[in-house]
């Protein structure tokens, strides 16, 4: 457990040197401002609180933006190092490989962690000051930051899958980049393709069911359908999908896509030679 | 007991023997001098006894357990210097020592002392990346030497290394094997080594080729001892008769006679009866080098038998 923690302190750390936190903070706090004062100017003619707005609207960028720094944040976790010549001597320590990864994993969980809900957190507070919040909007804003931070790790796990498979740095930062590619644009316009082929056939009994098997469609339909106020302005208000997941469905299918590629990264890593 | 026993270890990858039917053990507190050209299996032989890799077939033992599937308790035990180490430039040389230190559950009582053994103390404060290849090199030394290892293995630990670092290097080696440490240690600058260890492994596309005592193998290979007279040239090529395998120098001023190791004393009254036709004479004793190039099989100068 300490080997954990020591790992894990260190990465982090090793994020806040390289200025990785202050960048990713930064990045992701303006963009949500610029959203948020954005967002704030059309909302007179529905009853909708700006906070809401402002959660509709981080969560569409959420969906870009974060799964790319999650995937660029832990593409080299292991083969970086392994191409470094660190992994090898690291190996030697009275350390298990369980640990290596699932304490690195942590370290880059907690930079994702702080910049989003500092970044988001900065922005939300700016759009409760400036406009009206409720009580259910503040809730729609918290589980926007939760969700968002799940979204990342599920990428930094999938990052973290891709770094154990790969021996060259370039592979895992190109494998990557296709990741991304796959999950958040081919997904949604395959699934789409898919629909108007069947004409709609199979579309209430299959269709939500798919949009489980990407973590970003997940991330979009908790965050656009689980609050009263919110639906009301993503337009989800009535979409079959969400009479099909309760939200604790959609988060514990984000939570299983953090601990599905976790879970192989660490089984083919303990099993490889170093 | 042995520290490390090693019978008929082979590691293939594919259908590439790296190791091939390797056996030997090493006893407590002793040096070992891993030899061997590039790719010969140093590392492999390595990372097999650190257990990174298990063994295609044979068995491996080291401190009493399968390093492969050793506990925590048998890498608290151990030290490695890799080949090439890398540490995070960003970091000083003191954060990078205390990360691996609390990592074996040791603290900053035990990384000063080492820093100081190193001669690093006075740089500990500056990042990795303003240190020299010789300073990271003596970092990776420390980080080695963490928790008093029973089993130091180092691959390639002097390249980089001054002569006067290399000097200092090697008096950590010793005071650690009379303290009972035992040292693994591979090398290819040979005329070093010889001065620190007389036990070497030389290793020859994957197969051992000599293990032992140097004075042993030096006898087995019975290679020529090589006297170097300068003087009259041809008269002294004349007196020694058809005796020896002779070579005269460019200038005529100097000849270079080979002998058997055995024949080196009677050569040497032969020269004095010469008197003033000698004035001066050079005996050179096969060095390491000459050892390596007869075990790993590369041609060199053999005793030619032209009877007397």
């Amino acid at each position: 457990m300490t080997s954990i923690l020591i790992l894990a302190a260190k990465e982090f750390r090793d994020g806040l040197r390289n200025r990785w936190v202050a960048a990713a903070t930064l990045l992701l706090a303006a963009l949500a401002f610029a959203l948020t004062l954005l967002g704030s100017s059309p909302t007179g003619l529905l009853d909708v609180k700006p906070l809401a707005t402002t959660v509709v609207s981080i969560s569409s960028l959420t969906i870009f933006l974060v799964p790319l720094i999650a995937l660029m944040l832990g593409y080299d976790a292991i083969v970086g190092e392994s191409e470094r010549g660190c992994l090898l001597l690291m190996l030697t320590y009275p350390v298990s490989r369980t640990e290596i990864i699932v304490g690195k994993f942590l370290g880059h969980g907690a930079i994702l962690a702080v910049a989003t809900v500092v970044g988001y957190g900065a922005a939300g507070a700016a759009a409760a000051w400036t406009g009206s919040a409720d009580a259910e909007s503040w809730r729609a804003f918290g589980a926007l930051l939760v969700s968002s931070v799940l979204l990342g790790l599920s990428f930094l796990a999938l990052a973290y899958l891709i770094s154990v498979l790969v021996t060259e740095r370039s592979t895992a930062a190109g494998l990557a980049v296709g990741l991304w590619l796959l999950f958040i644009i081919v997904f949604d316009l395959a699934l789409m393709g898919f629909l108007v082929a069947s004409k709609g056939a199979m579309g209430r009994e299959v269709f939500p069911s798919l949009l489980l098997l990407n973590p970003a469609d997940a991330y979009r339909l908790f965050n656009l359908s689980a609050f009263e106020n919110v639906r009301k302005i993503s337009g989800m208000a009535g979409l079959s999908a969400t009479a099909h997941f309760a939200p604790a469905v959609l988060l514990l299918s984000l939570v299983a896509w953090i601990a599905a590629p976790l879970a192989a990264a660490i089984a083919i890593f303990s099993r490889r030679e170093a | 007991m042995a520290v490390i026993a090693i019978d008929n270890v082979g590691k293939t990858y594919g259908t590439h023997a790296v190791l091939d039917g390797v056996s030997f053990s090493v006893p407590e507190g002793r040096c070992l001098a891993l030899i061997g050209h590039n790719g010969a299996g140093k590392t492999t032989l390595m990372k097999l006894i650190l257990g990174l890799i298990t063994p295609t077939c044979g068995k491996i033992t080291v401190l009493g357990c399968d390093p492969a599937r050793a506990g925590k308790e048998f890498r608290h035990a151990l030290g490695f210097l890799p080949e090439n180490v890398a540490f995070h430039d960003e970091l000083t040389g003191t954060d990078t020592l205390t990360f691996y230190a609390r990592l074996k559950g040791l603290g900053w009582p035990e990384v000063r002392p080492l820093l100081d053994r190193v001669g690093l103390l006075h740089a500990a404060e500056r990042r990795v990346k303003t240190y020299s290849k010789g300073m990271r090199q003596r970092l990776g030394l420390a980080q080695a030497l963490l928790g008093q290892p029973k089993l130091l293995l180092l691959d390639e630990p002097t390249t980089g290394l001054d002569p006067v670092s290399r000097q200092e290097f090697f008096g950590i080696i010793r005071d650690l094997t009379a303290g009972g440490t035992s040292v693994i240690l591979s090398s290819h600058i040979l005329t070093e080594l010889e001065a620190q260890t007389n036990f070497v492994a030389i290793l020859r596309e994957g197969q051992l080729a000599a293990f032992g005592d140097l004075d042993v193998l030096r006898a087995e290979a019975n290679l020529p001892v090589s006297v170097r007279i300068k003087g009259n040239a041809p008269a002294i090529a004349q007196g020694l008769n058809g005796s020896y395998h002779k070579v005269l120098g460019p200038d005529r001023g100097s000849i270079e006679v080979d002998c058997p190791a055995v024949q080196k004393m009677a050569l040497l009254r032969t020269l004095a009866e010469f008197g003033d036709l000698c004035s001066d004479i050079e005996v050179r004793v096969p060095s390491l080098d000459d050892l390596y190039l007869h075990y790993s099989g590369r041609p060199s100068v053999t005793i030619e038998e032209t009877g007397s």
